[in-house]
């Protein structure tokens, strides 16, 4: 495969982190400080479009930034799956940042300066996770992301978000402390090398068992990646503000640790070595249970955001299903699924948002009638809940239809099971939000003379964007396909 | 032949003069001096560090007298390393001490910058000498300094820090003298490299034997290592703050230092890992003093105290490293003398500075701190990651060698400590940041008020000269770990070669 040497996966990461003391600087003049923001993300979001034609071509752009130890530097390497992931990831940061003016200045939140700046930590991080050429720099950036959002998660500094930010870190940091790091010291200390390969880095160095082991710790040890039991950071993160819940836990965070996983599962053991330990099972049933538990307690929940929250579990593990089946139409599924389920979920938590911002509402039982009130938001939920649950005209039916044919291929037909069940219970637990928001009685609950209405434009706008970006991807993904076709070499 | 080596060590000894005498006639002059004594110092381990990466190893022989009758410098890439480590940051803590001496030795800063120079004479001296018993003379200049130190700190408690220090520091110096001796009985000689080579024809020998053992165990008790440490938490919990800076850092990694130099330079790792084949027990010890010092940490409320305990843990790291027996343990263990230095000396600045503004550090003094000292604030996150081992900074990178030593060598209970004791600060460090990042309960900050008389309002950032040198110590930290893969490379590897 060729390679081209070029700084650009570089500044694309240290875009937003240059222009932090520009926002430190300016953080008494609130719309100078947003328009820095914008200017910073689009130019991020430019540099990654600058390489989208090189890497469509098949070639890998490559910069080497630290010699840290022979084979495990601080490298970039883009290739079809860093920059699916980057571009989801810097296109949906530009409109959160749209987002989250209107949520932070229509709730007149605290520390507004503190909170974009690391958000915009969070967001370089994200860049590097996804343009990393091994695990170490992989590593580098997962961590730097944990922790740029601690101060996200507990953003309201008061008791509830601090025992929640407790939660996070320990489920976060604990876990890439104490699993992966060792898993990834072992690696290198076995073969030498954390060089992301096509196929794996442990040709003739493990035994299964120590496979299993390893696999184990990694599939857990990424707790962002959310798989059950290491999953429960992610309803208590729901404390955040919702632009975090929406760009960080279902965009960045989250992706970034099954991310991780994909990349560890295909670069650094290969699917073929996989294949011949029959691991691809295992993590099948793993990434199984999570989906059908996830979404039950869904069902549940009454705040609005922890069933996206429990949703988003469910469907990370998706992805890590469809890698897991280790065939091509399962690994496309899987792949796809980063950016059908971040445009689908952004989405979601974005009316959530809305609706808190216009009436102050977070539970669900409480929604009932206002789709009437404030139709576009749920228009819009409307078409996120389509894509989450897979069905057309959304993109979520792309990834949702490989995953079914990947079951096909990889001969798991059972498992085909496992993906109706879920489909019918994101169902149940979506859909009759939007229908007691239309069609819902109101009765005599009605409160106070309050006029609600839709929220103000710096919402709105956002929302019906991702919406009718999810509907877009129905019609062309052909431009996702085609990078992970590039990445896979088929 | 330059003088650059003896200036290193000759001229904070000069310093400490002139200070002294300065200080009858005009305190101030005293600081002047000091800084300028220890700049020369700086530059001058600058200029031997390249000029020994360049050309390798720096033989000086003082006064002209060869060895083994005279004493000889002998400056290889590991102490031109520490060199530079410590006069580096003994120069720039001088910086940022300047209003922190003011404010807690007022009527005595002529004294302390002569005591401070004189403490930095010993530990630039016992880094550059390549005599046994020169070294045991300077230990003794850094340990006699440090009793005073400790003893001007805290009005109550410093005394008796100060005293149980010297109870145990002179110990572990008999200790030493005493192996010194039992090795001038064996070869007649107290050169480093002379001894070297008359030992390798007595690797049975029972004085040896025991020279080592009195030897090693007489640095641990000066390098604070578990179960010797009890000395260490209360001596610089409670010395000026301006000192504790300086020691904290300093005073335990160039006794690691002293370990490294006696195991490679003197006794041998045929010796040590063949023929004795201490390796197994001593890893074993360092585990225990990597877990039992994050234990101990986790049970303190002062913020200084609490990183006595890490860096008790600390030593744990560096001295099982160093008796891996295998180059990565080694690596790791070098490289950590560097980063645990340039860490710990980020934490104790911001340290420094909370203290120069809140007077105390009792952790439920530190409330609402990140919006009250951001940028001191941000010095100390950046150093408690580091300790943690989060990437890029330094921290991360020690320990990447050392838990590659341990799973060469099969001891993964030592890497398991070392995981154990990152997450340990991990919990240590965000209980800090919690405390400071969440503002104070309303009620609780009233009675707060009212109780103590001072309100929480009057705090304020610290003084620029203490914001600079805490700033560029935690780039420092960051540096360190991006260009660690260099640092290997061009030092450590070459030197264990």
């Amino acid at each position: 495969m060729e390679t081209v040497i070029s700084i650009k996966p570089l500044l694309a990461v240290l875009v937003s982190l240059l222009v932090i003391p520009v926002l430190i600087s300016s953080s008494e003049k609130p719309n100078a400080r947003e328009s820095w923001i914008f200017i910073a993300g689009i130019i991020k979001f430019l540099i990654v479009i600058s390489m989208l034609p090189a890497v469509l071509q098949g070639k890998q752009i490559f910069f080497t930034l630290f010699k840290i130890v022979p084979g495990a530097d601080i490298a970039f390497r883009v290739d079809g799956l860093g920059m699916l992931f980057a571009l989801v990831a810097s296109s949906l940061y530009i409109i959160t940042s749209i987002y989250s003016i209107g949520y932070m200045r229509g709730l007149n939140e605290h520390g507004q300066t503190r909170f974009v700046c690391f958000f915009a930590l969070a967001i370089s991080a994200t860049i590097g996770a996804a343009f990393s050429a091994n695990l170490l720099t992989l590593y580098l950036f997962y961590e730097v992301l944990s922790l740029a959002t601690y101060p996200l998660v507990t953003h309201h500094q008061n008791a509830e978000s601090k025992i929640s930010g407790r939660r996070y870190l320990s489920f976060i940091l604990g876990t890439s402390i104490g699993i992966v790091l060792p898993a990834m010291i072992y690696c290198y200390h076995v073969t030498g090398t954390l060089e992301f390969a096509p196929g794996g880095i442990f040709a003739g160095h493990l035994s299964r068992p120590a496979a299993v082991v390893l696999l184990l710790m990694f599939v857990f040890g990424f707790a962002k990646a959310g798989i059950m039991p290491v999953h429960s950071w992610l309803p208590a993160a729901m404390v955040a503000p919702t632009p975090v819940s929406a760009l960080l836990h279902a965009v960045a965070v989250v992706k970034v640790g099954v991310f991780s996983i994909v990349r560890v599962m295909t670069g650094i053991f290969g699917i073929d070595l996989l294949a011949h330990f029959h691991l691809g099972f295992m993590v099948m049933i793993i990434a199984s249970i999570t989906i059908l538990v996830a979404s039950c307690i869904a069902l549940s929940q009454d705040e609005l955001k922890r069933r996206l929250a429990y949703s988003t579990i469910s469907q990370l593990s998706y992805i890590v299903f469809g890698v897991a089946l280790l065939s091509p139409k399962g690994l496309i599924g899987g792949v796809i699924h980063i950016v059908m389920h971040a445009f689908g979920k952004i989405t979601l938590f974005f009316c959530a948002g809305a609706i808190y911002v216009a009436t102050g509402k977070k539970y669900i039982s409480q929604m009932t009638g206002l789709g009437r009130k404030m139709p576009i938001t749920f228009a819009a939920f409307f078409i996120g809940a389509l894509g989450v649950i897979g069905l057309p005209p959304s993109g979520g039916f792309y990834s949702k239809w490989n995953l079914l044919l990947g079951t096909i291929e990889a001969h798991h037909t059972g498992f085909m099971i496992v993906l109706l069940v879920s489909s019918f219970l994101n169902a149940f637990y979506f859909l009759p939000i939007v229908y007691k928001g239309f069609f819902g009685k109101t009765g005599e609950n009605q409160q106070g003379p309050v006029k609600i209405e839709e929220a103000n434009m710096c919402m709105v706008v956002p929302l019906v964007i991702t919406a009718c970006v999810s509907i877009i991807l129905f019609f062309y993904p052909t431009l996702f396909i085609n990078l992970i076709k590039t990445w896979l070499g088929i | 032949m330059d003088n650059y080596p003896v200036l290193i060590v000759v001229a904070p000894l000069l310093a400490a003069l002139f200070a002294g005498i300065a200080a009858w006639i005009e305190q101030k002059l005293s600081y002047v001096i000091a800084l300028l004594g220890l700049g020369i110092s700086c530059f001058s381990a600058f200029h031997v560090l390249i000029k020994v990466i360049t050309c390798g190893t720096i033989q000086y022989k003082l006064a002209g007298w060869a060895p083994p009758i005279g004493i000889e410098y002998r400056i290889d890439l590991l102490n031109a390393m520490v060199l530079m480590v410590v006069s580096g940051i003994a120069f720039l803590n001088l910086i940022a001490s300047y209003r922190s001496v003011e404010q807690e030795t007022s009527d005595r800063t002529g004294f302390f910058y002569t005591v401070y120079c004189l403490f930095c004479t010993g530990l630039l001296g016992v880094t550059a000498t390549g005599d046994l018993f020169n070294l045991y003379v300077l230990v003794e200049i850094t340990s006699l300094t440090s009793y005073t130190m400790v003893a001007l700190g805290d009005r109550d408690r410093g005394p008796i820090a100060g005293m149980n220090y010297i109870f145990v520091g002179v110990i572990g110096a008999s200790f030493y003298l005493l192996g010194v001796g039992y090795l001038y009985m064996q070869t007649g000689s107290l050169n480093m490299a002379d001894t070297a080579l008359i030992l390798h024809s007595h690797q049975g020998s029972s004085i040896v034997l025991t020279a080592f053992i009195l030897c090693m165990v007489g640095l641990w008790i000066k390098m604070a290592f578990f179960p010797l440490h009890v000395w260490l938490p209360n001596a610089y919990t409670y010395s000026p703050v301006a000192f504790s800076r300086v020691v904290a850092p300093l005073m335990t990694k160039v006794m690691i230092y002293v370990m490294i130099r006696l195991m490679i330079s003197v006794f041998g790792f045929d010796y040590i890992f063949t023929t004795l084949n201490l390796s197994e027990a001593v890893v074993w010890l360092a585990t225990i003093a990597i877990v039992a010092g994050g234990v101990m940490a986790l049970a303190q409320k002062n913020l200084k105290k609490m990183l006595t305990y890490i860096i008790v843990s600390e030593i744990g790291y560096m001295v099982g490293g160093a008796w891996m027996g295998n180059q990565a343990g080694m690596t790791g263990a070098i490289l950590h003398i560097l980063n645990d230095a340039l860490m710990t000396f980020a934490i104790f600045l911001a340290v420094g500075n909370i203290v120069y503004r809140l007077h105390r550090v009792e952790l439920e003094d530190l409330k609402g701190l990140f919006s009250k000292m951001p940028w001191t604030m941000a010095g100390f996150v950046l150093a408690a990651f580091s300790i943690i081992g989060v990437p890029p900074t330094c921290g991360f990178f020690s320990k990447w060698y050392l838990i590659m030593g341990a799973f060469e060598k099969g001891a993964y209970h030592f890497a398991a400590a070392l995981l154990f004791s990152s997450l340990i600060c991990a919990v240590l460090f965000f209980r800090v940041f919690e405390i400071c990042f969440f503002p104070p309960d309303d009620q609780d900050s009233h009675a707060h008020g009212h109780g103590h008389g001072h309100g929480c309002a009057a705090v304020e950032e610290a003084p620029v000269s203490m914001l600079i040198v805490s700033g560029l110590a935690g780039v420092s930290l960051i540096v360190a770990g991006l260009f660690s893969g260099t640092i290997v490379n061009t030092m450590i590897i070459p030197f264990l070669k």
